[in-house]
């Protein structure tokens, strides 16, 4: 199959510069060198950290962890708090409504952000600086959160979809990187379409879009990973507890927990282990695919930088 | 446009040969050599490609410009149920009323506090981490701590709020380790002091990572010959960074502090809604989150719209300035 990918051109990251295999090896950059690998492990384990104390929380016993005992390796292994979460039908209603939010709202904004971007790549077309200019200057300025919490509610979109995956459908980076991936598409390929006689349409689906595959898969990832990790929306206009995503559910145990905290009760602990499990359970999707999308992420910034 | 009209309507009773000729002869030579297009001739030719604007072009009309124009009632009397532009003029009350507010200020010494905090802790680490990994020459141990390392950037911030809590709990990772160091253990969500260390640090575990992807990209950029150029001259290593890779990467690092200039009231209004709680805020209690208590919370919405459309403002004064200031020292700008 053929398809046009930018992403291939663009230079890997990981390459080492020429620049850095021909420095001389002083005492010093050689203390330097090993300094800096030290450092970047360090950094690395740092990151890491929170994920693997997460896991050995979500596996440990609550005794251990109430006693300040687990930090690595889960102490006192068990599973009952995974099952306990797991058998809670409303984690699995929000978990449910979390795809369901995510599939539908990258949907919407995909045919929106590639409509609008490949008619504003066409250099031609009249009136296309006004247009680009409406969508750039909504970058810099918003109508900001009362207006459009006003707004919303009185269209009517408070506790449905809606509220979730219109008002975000288009965003003017991921925008601008499908305009100029556009504006770079090969004319010839387009021009000759226009010869064998199709419109518009016809070489926007039929030859644009199968040749740019690519690029859509990374504006897919980028619009899916945000709606997936996205909780404010859902905050502000959903209040029943069947109509939460997945953040929703996380972020209530939270904050009872902090209240509890407050008034010093001693189910802070128990609360401390649901709250692994159920953390374990939302990233899981994501860190599972992560290692697969993370060089469509890379490059789709890379896109984006080209034009800034 | 009324000529183009009358013109238009006359050809509709003429005949075919003739309908082609007025169009040509309207037509002017515009600067570049192109023909001057009218409006309707453009929708004319590209009318399937104008059907690709509708849908966003409402979009942006109703989601975006219909809140900018909401922002009218930071300036009149607004009744839940009635009017979205409000029902009528009070002038800058509001915004009198916020000048006075003691909150508000409080909330704006905060905000600038972790703003500038954030500029100048969180926005140089992805460089210095980048010029570190630039160093590196394994490329499978520079891979592998770039995928760690961005790792944190697609977590939800729920999750990272979990993740703070977590740590800094009386049984998490930071009280163990002072413990372990014989000193009693701290409440750190309940003691205003700790909040701002803890939300930097939060940053910094966050975006550091990713950030240095931008750096990366502009340091393959730079020519090797100036590097060559530079070892000849005796130049050694740390002064080919200083002399040859610092000024490469120069114009990504003004993009990317307009705009983190442009965002700076904006502080993580999300991650601090989650992390906070009463007892702290003196010193994490922000605009954003003032402004959603305030509006949300209470009802006040003139008002909280009023503290709204003074922060947009200043931002975007800010991100104008910023742009202007850097396009006249250093000669990069987002526009």
């Amino acid at each position: 199959m053929v398809t046009i990918d930018p992403t291939k051109d663009a230079p890997d990251l990981a390459d080492i510069r020429p620049s850095t295999r021909t420095v001389k090896e002083t005492t010093g950059y050689r203390i330097f060198k090993y300094a800096n690998y030290f450092t970047l492990l360090m950094i690395s384990a740092i990151t890491l950290y929170p994920f693997i104390n997460l896991v050995a929380k979500a596996f440990s016993a609550e005794g251990y962890i109430a006693a300040g005992q687990v930090n690595l390796i889960p102490r006192g292994f068990n599973t009952t708090t995974f099952a306990a979460v797991m058998s809670d039908s409303m984690f699995w209603i929000n978990y449910r409504n979390t795809v369901v939010y995510t599939v539908v709202a990258t949907a919407i904004a995909m045919v929106l952000t590639t409509t609008f971007a490949y008619a504003l790549a066409k250099k031609h077309l009249k009136g296309r600086s006004i247009f680009v200019g409406i969508a750039v200057f909504t970058m810099f300025f918003s109508g900001g959160l009362i207006p459009n919490y006003l707004l919303i509610n009185s269209i009517g979109f408070k506790n449905t979809i809606w509220a979730i995956v219109i008002p975000n459908a288009i965003s003017v980076f991921n925008l601008l990187i499908m305009k100029s991936f556009f504006e770079n598409f090969p004319t010839e390929l387009e021009e000759a379409a226009a010869i064998d006689g199709l419109s518009t349409y016809g070489i926007f689906g039929r030859i644009v879009l199968p040749l740019s595959k690519a690029v859509l898969a990374t504006m897919i990832l980028f619009y899916a990973v945000s709606f997936w990790n996205s909780w404010f929306q859902a905050f502000l206009y959903m209040d029943r507890s069947e109509l939460y995503p997945v953040t929703i559910y996380l972020r209530n145990l939270l904050a009872a927990a902090t209240s509890m905290e407050d008034m010093g009760s001693d189910n802070v602990q128990i609360a401390s282990n649901v709250q692994s499990v159920t953390m374990v359970l939302t990233v899981l999707p994501i860190v599972c695919v992560y290692p697969f999308i993370q060089r469509f992420f890379v490059s789709g910034v890379m896109l984006g930088s080209v034009k800034g | 446009m009324s000529t183009d009209v009358t013109i238009n309507s006359a050809d509709r009773s003429s005949t075919a040969v003739e309908t082609v000729a007025p169009p040509i002869k309207s037509r002017r030579r515009n600067k570049r050599g192109g023909y001057h297009q009218t409006w309707r001739e453009a929708i004319r030719k590209d009318w399937r490609l104008y059907t690709f604007l509708i849908l966003p072009l409402v979009f942006l009309a109703i989601f975006r410009y219909l809140p900018m124009a909401g922002n009218i009632i930071a300036f009149r009397r607004f009744r839940p149920g009635g009017s979205l532009f409000g029902d009528y003029w009070v002038g800058f009350y509001y915004f009198e009323m916020f000048w006075n507010d003691p909150t508000f200020w409080r909330v704006f010494t905060n905000t600038i506090i972790i703003g500038a905090l954030s500029l100048a802790i969180v926005f140089p680490l992805p460089i210095i981490l980048a010029l570190l990994l630039n160093e590196v020459r394994v490329r499978r141990f520079k891979r592998v701590v770039q995928t760690i390392t961005y790792l944190p950037h697609f977590m939800s911030i729920v999750i990272v709020a979990g993740i703070v809590f977590q740590l800094t709990s009386l049984d998490g990772t930071i009280n163990q380790i002072i413990r372990a160091v014989g000193a009693d253990p701290i409440s750190f969500m309940q003691d205003p002091s700790w909040f701002r260390p803890i939300y930097i640090g939060s940053e910094i575990w966050q975006t550091v990572g990713w950030g240095t992807i931008l750096y990366l990209a502009a340091l393959t950029t730079i020519d090797d010959q100036l590097y060559e150029a530079a070892r000849i001259d005796g130049a050694n290593r740390w002064q080919q960074t200083w002399h040859v890779t610092i000024p490469g990467i120069t114009p990504t690092m003004v993009v990317l502090l307009i705009l983190n200039i442009g965002s700076f009231l904006a502080v993580g209004f999300e991650k601090i809604l989650l992390l906070y709680n009463p007892l702290l805020y003196p010193t994490a209690d922000v605009i954003s989150t003032y402004l959603y208590r305030v509006g949300i919370a209470s009802g006040s919405y003139s008002y909280s719209t009023a503290i709204g459309l003074f922060e947009a403002i200043i931002g975007l004064t800010l991100v104008l300035s910023a742009n202007a200031i850097s396009r006249r020292l250093v000669g990069s700008s987002l526009w």
